[in-house]
């Protein structure tokens, strides 16, 4: 989300606190931080009570964006963060690591059962550069936690043709029938992605 | 009833209690961290045990249509083990997080030095980050640790206004009341306060600043203690208003020093069949 639609949506206050936010990470991005703590990484903790819950996601992937953070950075973050800050690090990955390095933070997210964590870790970073083991565990994970399968960036294109992940759903779809349990509508949605339904 | 528990350690309670809590009109609490009853030996047990207040137990609090908040500290138990005191160092890179309310909790365990250290130190972390602190009151010679607590508070920069001390009792609460902090009242089965002591307390006393909580824990406890208070209110003849002050707008107006409140947790959702979020996943 841009600054314009975020403005839309806070009060003046809110609007005076980002803008002081967003001119301190635009500093740090010109100039490494030097400080133990910049005090940009202060106002990404705080933006949930600063600019309300609802916009926290827009308002910290934006704050990460005009710093730039590198993949240190995105690491200690995601690290030292309380749920939401692990959140919105996931969510900034695509638009700041373009390689593979921040794969731990995204694996970490996967091994919660946070379904807010969850959720933001199978985005379009988790498509591009999860391995297929691992990403057929994502899938699977989401269908255990009730995670909507429409979270699960670029799905149609890595299920098709595997066939590994048919059989998993296939086989997790009978063992819910064997205990006499239903079988969730997203476990069908993904196994027609894949085009090996028997 | 609307009720808000601001001292219980859901950590160590079950999600049958979450449900009990919801269905007794628990919507809003808050989670001192505090003594695990297993030491910990290292400052990384005390940071895992800080992220799971900030991240999973507000997640699993949110199933049930509760609010969750926390306020962080070195206990005083802890703060006697040297290898536990450079928590206190760290402290500050959590203090700043939206779900911590206050500092705490604090106090006096067995009134040491370590502890006279940790208390003035957190109280001044608690008046640098513009947040209230929840001091409690030692279980062991309660009136004379009440006396130290206030001196302490009285020297440091944080005014006795933004501060909770907790565990009062029949002794206590008249000191207490005269240094101008909040009054917290634990209520608890078989031992210290019972619902009817309480009652007899605000009959004295008055509803003013008073708080009264569960504190309910991995001991023997009770986290439906606030609604047994509200229900002996009203049946001692205590307006609906007075529960509603003392269950709800008093803890929120404590709290809501931190300006870090958020009350706003959607009614849990009927779960989709077969949705294994309440199991924990797999
Ligand atoms: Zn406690």
């Amino acid at each position: 989300m841009n600054r314009e639609s975020i403005d839309g949506r806070l009060d003046s206050a809110a609007v005076a606190w980002l803008d002081q936010a967003l001119a301190e990470a635009a500093e740090a991005a010109d100039e490494p931080d030097n400080v133990a703590v910049p005090r940009w990484q202060l106002r990404f903790a705080a933006a949930g009570r600063h600019c309300g819950q609802e916009n926290a996601d827009a308002v910290r992937t934006l704050l990460l964006r005009r710093a730039a953070a590198d993949v240190g950075t995105l690491t200690r973050l995601y690290q030292q963060g309380a749920a939401a800050e692990r959140r919105a690090v996931l969510l900034a990955l695509p638009d700041l690591v373009p390689g593979p390095e921040a794969l731990p933070l995204v694996e970490d997210a996967l091994r919660t059962n946070d379904t807010r964590l969850v959720e933001a870790a199978v985005g379009p970073y988790a498509a591009g550069h999860l391995d297929p083991h691992a990403w057929r565990h994502a899938v699977l994970k989401c269908l255990f936690t009730g995670v909507p399968v429409a979270a699960v960036a670029d799905a149609e294109r890595r299920a098709h043709g595997d066939a590994e992940l048919a059989r998993m759903l296939a086989d997790y779809a009978s063992e819910r029938t064997a205990a006499g349990r239903s079988v969730p509508a997203d476990l069908h949605r993904v196994l027609i992605m894949t085009g090996e339904e028997s | 009833m609307r009720i808000f528990d601001p001292h219980i350690h859901m950590t160590s309670r079950t999600t049958d209690d979450y449900q009990a809590m919801y269905a007794s009109g628990v919507r809003a609490l808050v989670e001192p961290s505090f003594w695990l009853g297993q030491p910990r030996t290292s400052p990384a047990s005390f940071f895992d045990y800080f992220d799971a207040l900030l991240g999973w137990e507000p997640f699993r609090a949110a199933q049930y249509g509760i609010a969750h908040h926390c306020t962080l500290a070195l206990n005083p138990k802890e703060a006697n083990d040297p290898r536990c005191t450079p928590v206190l160092e760290e402290l500050p890179r959590y203090l700043v997080k939206d779900g911590v309310v206050a500092v705490g909790e604090i106090g006096y365990d067995s009134m040491t030095p370590a502890e006279d250290v940790a208390l003035a130190t957190q109280l001044q972390l608690a008046a640098e980050y513009a947040l209230p602190a929840m001091v409690h009151t030692p279980h062991r010679d309660k009136l004379a640790g009440l006396r130290r607590t206030i001196d302490v508070v009285a020297e440091s920069n944080l005014d006795p206004e933004h501060v909770l001390l907790d565990h009062l009792n029949e002794t206590t609460v008249k000191v207490a009341a005269d240094s101008g902090s909040w009054l917290g009242f634990s209520i608890y089965p078989d031992t210290k306060m019972d619902e009817d002591r309480m009652v007899s307390v605000l009959r004295s006393h008055g509803t003013d600043r008073v708080l009264v909580n569960s504190a309910a824990d991995w001991g023997k406890s009770d986290p439906l203690k606030t609604r047994k208070v509200g229900d002996a209110m009203l049946a001692a003849g205590f307006s609906e208003d007075d529960v509603d002050k003392v269950l709800w707008r008093n803890p929120v107006a404590f709290y809501g020093l931190s300006g870090r409140l958020q009350l706003d947790v959607p009614a849990p959702e009927a779960l989709h069949e077969g949705n294994s979020i309440l199991r924990g996943g797999e």
